[in-house]
């Protein structure tokens, strides 16, 4: 216990300031003042793999690490759709996932938001759109805000976050 | 037949060392299997050549049998065609071939039996052939014929156990937490897990078949996204069959920097496992220190080679980017570091009382069951199965840097995490001598596509576990078969044992001290 509490005070807090939000991802403006109104608490984020390789995964994950902090910015990931105000789709949507993503859009009471994240998301990335592949993930799913990347980092999939609900930050009540 | 027989009958082909080739009858088939199963062989990979009668029709195939109804059989009126069934086995003289000419005929039953199965083998055969039979409509004779890639509408159906107070949890596709999708159907009594059944195929995506549109020299980029966690070994398997197939000898400082990109995504993962592992067992610090550590190794790699993963990193003919002498020195010091903590940490994982507990004796996987199984990787490693292809199957620069096996015997879930941990430590040890002696030249050599037909294999240890390509050159330096085939198809099958008799709340520990491909197995 002692090596614990050692190891834990000897690297102090390693969290960086947060990303400014980028504008030039949004795709869609979709909240309203009405909606934001509504928030007034932790961002709650729903991840569902339509079809990806598990690379932008190990991003999102990274997003958790000391470093990126994410919970620290008042932002979560929680286990059911029901629970989230945002989803975080990534993968191009394979074709035995489209029910199951179309359920999960279904589950997620409004006000939502989606993010497609990585090439694949964006625009189907090197799997295209064809039999088994139903390519981008706005092919099933209205989506709001898109990042490239192979795999996006995790600063810029953290400026994903914030611009898609950077209508200003959720009121508190 | 002494399996010696089938090997000196073999041809030697191109690509992964210690690889032979044998066209058979189904009859000499089932016997060959026979053999290797009675010699304590394994079965590695089985995949079929394109499903239509050679080059004519390339539009009839695996899609539109996946985007037809359901039973539709992949024949067109009038006509019967011939397709290549292959399976690859493991045995002590190195990777036998098998090779199968199955014929279809137009409007023969469904439930016809167009080859042998080998399942009562090879347990690990039956999903195999369950895809073989999705993806070109081939079919097994065993009994096992639910779809397995493809999923109708309709439903699937699941093995069903009876009894009083016996219920069913299902979980999936979409999970709690940051991971891949995937179906799972517990049968428990009260929190005892009476029994297991996956349902995969989720993040099938047409990969074989996307394979065929691009050209030879392109294909490593879709290989690397294959199961992206385990870019290098997928994209340097594709490459080390297409180099071999092309007479093609890359540079040794390629083949000593594909030595490196390998340990360090083997050392990236291990890290994320050993941690995540220690979370799910109540211990958030483990997860916290062992995801800085890796956080600070993608950072070194990032500054190294400009990005965080090593996908497009390996390329035909050798490594698309170079290291500096100066990044060299600070990316060793990185590792060094990490050597060290990991070394530190894990003495703290080995003194908590808490951790010790979840991690003995959970979702056990014995030397036995696990051999039966054809379990491979790590997985295999921690059950007692000594294989790994970097000592066995050495290719530059193994055959000049051997790693060190590190094999446990007990298969619980403590034994998964031991063997992460030596392996870290070993890794750790290879990438620094490896940067430490890289030969000095070009990183990269050119590379002519082969020609038509030519026929190849790859096979380069990952961080799970062996990945095996199987590689035919189409014309005008097109790609006629791609099979990849990752170690999870063979250790799916097992983790539904390894749970049998733990309780519910153990599962997600259990599964992540497999931590399997999704997407590397849907294809």
């Amino acid at each position: 216990m002692l090596k614990t509490l050692h190891k834990i005070c000897e690297l102090g807090v390693l969290s960086e300031p947060a990303p400014q939000a980028d504008e030039l991802l949004r795709l869609r403006a979709a909240l309203d003042e009405r909606i934001r109104a509504v928030l007034g608490r932790a961002l709650c984020i729903r991840h569902v793999d339509a079809g990806s390789c598990n690379g932008c995964e190990l991003e999102i994950q990274a997003l958790n690490n000391p470093y990126y902090n994410l919970e620290g910015l008042g932002i979560r990931f929680v286990a059911s759709p029901r629970h989230a105000d945002l989803l975080l789709v990534t993968g191009p949507v394979a074709a035995n996932m489209e029910a199951a993503l179309r359920r999960v859009h279904q589950a997620t009471p409004d006000p939502k938001l989606v993010i497609a994240l990585g090439d694949c998301g964006c625009t189907g990335g090197i799997f295209g759109k064809r039999g088994a592949s139903r390519g981008q993930v706005s092919n099933v799913i209205p989506v709001d805000v898109a990042v490239p990347g192979c795999p996006p980092t995790p600063v810029r999939i953290m400026q994903a976050i914030l611009t898609a609900i950077s209508h200003g930050a959720p009121q508190r009540r | 037949m002494p399996l010696t027989r089938w090997w000196g009958k073999a041809q030697k082909l191109p690509g992964a060392p210690r690889t032979r080739g044998l066209g058979v009858t189904a009859e000499e088939w089932s016997r060959c299997a026979g053999d290797v199963a009675a010699s304590g062989g394994r079965l590695l990979a089985m995949w079929a050549s394109a499903c239509l009668d050679r080059d004519d029709d390339a539009t009839l195939e695996i899609e539109d049998i996946y985007a037809g109804p359901p039973g539709r059989e992949p024949a067109r009126d009038g006509s019967s065609w011939a397709t290549e069934l292959y399976a690859a086995f493991v045995i002590d003289a190195g990777v036998l071939i098998l090779e199968l000419s199955v014929r279809l005929d137009a409007g023969s039953p469904a439930d016809r039996a167009d080859y042998p199965g080998i399942e009562a083998l090879f347990p690990c055969a039956s999903r195999m052939q369950r895809a073989l039979a999705d993806m070109s409509g081939i079919r097994a004779s065993d009994s096992d014929r639910r779809p397995w890639l493809r999923h109708p509408p309709g439903g699937y159906e699941m093995v069903r156990v009876a009894g009083e107070g016996v219920h069913e949890i299902a979980v999936g596709p979409v999970h709690a937490g940051i991971i891949e999708p995937g179906h799972f159907r517990f049968s428990v009594v009260g929190e005892k897990v009476l029994r297991l059944e996956e349902r995969l195929g989720y993040t099938h995506k047409g990969i074989e078949r996307r394979f065929k549109e691009l050209p030879l020299l392109e294909g490593h980029r879709l290989a690397a996204r294959i199961a992206g966690d385990c870019a290098v070994a997928h994209s340097w398997a594709y490459c080390q069959a297409l180099e071999g197939m092309a007479d093609c000898v890359i540079p040794p400082r390629a083949a000593a920097l594909r030595g490196l990109f390998l340990e360090l995504e083997r050392i990236a993962n291990h890290l994320g496992d050993v941690g995540a592992l220690a979370n799910d067992a109540g211990f958030a610090f483990g997860l916290s220190q062992f995801s800085r550590l890796k956080e600070q190794l993608l950072r070194a790699v990032s500054q190294a080679f400009g990005q965080r993963y090593l996908l497009d990193a390996v390329v035909p003919g050798g490594v698309r980017m170079d290291i500096s002498a100066e990044s060299s020195k600070s990316l060793a010091a990185r590792i060094a570091a990490i050597r060290d903590e990991a070394a530190e940490l894990r003495a703290i994982y080995d003194d908590h009382a808490g951790m010790r507990d979840r991690f003995s004796d959970a979702g056990i996987l014995t030397a036995e069951l696990a051999l039966r199984l054809g379990v491979l990787g790590l997985v295999g490693r921690a059950s007692g199965q000594a294989l790994d292809a970097r000592v066995d199957f050495p290719c530059a620069p193994y055959d000049a840097f051997p790693p060190t096996r590190v094999v446990r015997q007990e298969g619980d879930v403590a034994a998964r995490v031991a063997v992460r941990f030596g392996e870290l430590a070993e890794s750790c040890r290879l990438a620094a001598n490896l940067l430490a002696s890289l030969p000095q030249g070009a990183h990269l050599t050119s590379i002519k596509p082969p020609p038509d037909r030519a026929f190849a294999t790859g096979l380069i240890e990952g961080w799970r576990g062996p990945v095996f390509v199987a590689l035919e050159a189409g014309p005008a330096g097109g790609i006629r078969r791609c099979h990849p085939h990752d170690p999870s198809w063979q250790n799916w099958p097992a983790l539904e044992h390894a749970i049998l008799g733990n309780i519910v709340a153990d599962f997600p520990l259990i599964n992540k001290s497999f931590n399997l491909a999704y997407s590397g197995v849907d294809l």
